[in-house]
């Protein structure tokens, strides 16, 4: 496979000034077509969100008549209204708040220290540290659920930590759950980032004198900014997005998250779709407004990855 | 000055933490490793125990031996379908949902115009939750108003996307790739970023033209990136679950391990022994996957 392009090598060379003008012309080409191609791909990709939008302005006997996919008589408000206030929505958002917000803080400090010291302090055992983690992150919730279930009903907690006056059934158990799940992704892409970061900087200050948490909170994390500012959009993203462990660990249904608020608007014998889609389209929401605001963090970050080199 | 420097390298060969750096060190790795053993690791070993037993969750825990394996694998008719569902999503996402995303990525890489707002698009997916996605492809694929319905406008014979069992797999696959596509392309894009423009320079210096000298020599020094996509692919497709449920709670034609494990577990029936088998057999093909992975990346690792 080398070879070829050993042997392809003079030929593209010695056709180099023959092509001369080709270069400027080929590129613009492909770009034509790459844009076509990006264009499709997009508004594929942004149909069944818009259709959702679309679903959710339109009162449902003119959907039920006509299908999704037709021209509207009359578009109004009035779903997201009745959605918000029928759901229940705000204080579920507050719910989820008060369990993604802590729940990714912690996640990351904790990921970060171990990420920095399998990849950059010499400890013994930094692999077997690192797979600890990793792989614990990849097993699947459903093995988790049941010990877990019994385990926390079994710890009791003051009631000021918890109405329930045990773990389960309190905001504590899901965050707990959470920080200690996703710590190992978080563990896992940091450590593969923190190898890219130039050793030389680190070694200076250990020359200085810097102890472990100096190097750790003052060195090495500031030049992970964008790969931590990467990780928080994602975890909180997850977090938020996840209704597994607060349906199995929390019974008050004045508890639960937000992504389990959808089920109140599902009627018993009969479901407005286009309630739902009023529905769904609130609750993409924040998480859709979390992404494009922190995108300038996160693409700033990325490309100061490339000016390094 | 050098001298300085020499007798510090030698203290640090002796006694290279202080007291204070092994204290943080201890505390700072130890709750998360405490939490990590609390958390997972735990009571992945609880279920590996408790998959020998007979237990519906209330009364006394009975030793059964390997029973719960052998009904799983003779007895129980769900069982085989859903085995070959999950490795068919693992094809899936690996041969076709993620290969596009790394073709999406390298194209908005290419620094054409409004490739923000092209990334912006694609990766808009991965922020909705599955319960959102689930019912969006409701919305789309309903036999009776759904838009695909609506447009192909067979009137006698509408095809039931969610409801055939020879489709209903494949639409999911299709609605999980659709989240999948945007998270491996923006992996991929930070990867691209960071890959020295001198290298490309080099190449092309040496007559290679494009696609060489992104086989040859993008691709390569993407590795790091490579194995946390081929994990993800892998766990994703493994993890799936939500979508499915979201669906029709997992049956006719939509078992997988996940969702068998589910219902065992939480279901009326309840019988936590026999879930916990097929869990650790899901627990087993995951660990299969992770070892391989991790066994690469500290091969890489070695090389460097």
């Amino acid at each position: 496979m080398t070879a070829d392009i050993r042997v392809t090598a003079p030929a593209g060379e010695s056709a180099r000034p023959a092509r001369q003008s080709g270069p400027p012309r080929r590129p613009r080409r492909g770009r034509y077509g790459a844009h076509i191609f990006l264009s499709a791909v997009s508004l594929a990709f942004l149909a069944p969100l818009l259709l959702a939008v679309y679903a959710s302005l339109r009162p449902y006997e003119e959907t039920a008549q006509h299908g999704y996919f037709s021209f509207p008589k009359k578009l109004s408000f009035d779903y997201y209204r009745a959605a918000y206030t029928e759901s229940g929505m705000g204080k579920y958002f507050m719910n989820t708040l008060i369990i993604a917000v802590p729940a990714v803080i912690v996640t990351l400090f904790l990921a970060a220290f171990v990420a920095f010291a399998v990849a950059r302090v010499n400890i013994r055992g930094s692999l077997a540290l690192l797979m600890f983690f990793t792989a614990g992150n990849l097993l699947p919730p459903q093995v988790l659920v049941t010990p877990l279930y019994v385990l926390f009903l079994n710890i009791d907690l003051p009631w000021w930590m918890s109405d329930s006056m045990t773990l389960y059934d309190s905001y504590w158990a899901v965050i707990i759950v959470n920080v200690g799940f996703q710590v190992g992704f978080c563990v896992f892409v940091l450590a593969n980032f923190m190898r890219t970061l130039p050793k030389e900087i680190l070694e200076a200050a250990i020359v200085d004198g810097a102890g472990v948490w100096t190097q750790f909170w003052r060195i090495t994390l500031p030049l992970c900014r964008p790969a931590v500012a990467a990780l928080a959009t994602l975890e909180f993203t997850w977090i938020y997005n996840d209704f597994l462990w607060a349906l199995i660990f929390i019974s008050n249904p004045d508890k639960l998250p937000i992504t389990s608020s959808l089920n109140n608007l599902r009627g018993q014998f009969f479901t407005d779709y286009n309630l739902l889609a009023a529905g769904s389209v609130l609750v993409a929401l924040p998480t859709i407004l979390v992404f494009l605001l922190l995108q300038r963090h996160f693409i700033a970050g990325l490309t100061l990855g490339s000016s390094k080199g | 000055m050098p001298q300085k420097t020499a007798r510090r390298a030698g203290r640090r060969a002796t006694r290279r933490f202080t007291r204070r750096d092994t204290a943080v060190l201890g505390v700072l790795l130890g709750i998360p490793i405490l939490l990590d053993i609390v958390i997972v690791w735990g009571p992945a070993l609880a279920s590996v125990g408790l998959s020998f037993t007979s237990w519906d969750g209330i009364g006394d825990i009975k030793w059964v031996g390997g029973d719960n394996y052998e009904n799983l694998v003779q007895d129980y008719p769900a069982f085989w379908p859903a085995v070959r569902h999950n490795l068919l999503w693992i094809a899936f996402l690996g041969l076709v949902a993620t290969p596009f995303g790394l073709f999406l990525a390298v194209l908005v890489d290419r620094g054409i115009r409004f490739s923000r707002f092209y990334q912006s698009v694609l990766y808009m997916p991965v922020v909705l939750s599955l319960a959102v996605v689930g019912f969006m492809a409701q919305l789309l694929l309903g036999t009776d108003q759904g838009v695909v319905n609506t447009i192909l406008d067979d009137r006698n014979d509408p095809v039931d996307w969610l409801g055939d069992s020879d489709i209903n797999l494949w639409m999911m696959m299709l609605a999980a790739s659709w989240r999948h596509t945007g998270y491996v392309m923006i992996l991929y894009l930070a990867g691209l970023k960071s890959v020295d423009p001198a290298l490309k320079e080099a190449a092309a210096i040496d007559g290679a033209n494009e696609r060489q000298t992104f086989f040859r020599v993008t691709l390569p020094t993407l590795r790091p990136v490579n194995v946390i996509v081929g994990v993800i692919t892998v766990i994703e497709a493994l993890r799936a679950f939500d979508i499915v449920y979201a669906v029709n709670k997992g049956r006719n034609g939509l078992e997988l391990l996940s969702v068998l494990i589910t219902d065992n577990i939480i279901g009326e029936a309840s019988r936590i022994g026999f879930g916990s088998a097929i869990a650790v057999v899901l627990l087993g093909v995951s660990l299969g996957f992770i070892v391989t992975f991790l066994v690469q990346e500290l091969r890489g690792a070695r090389e460097k």
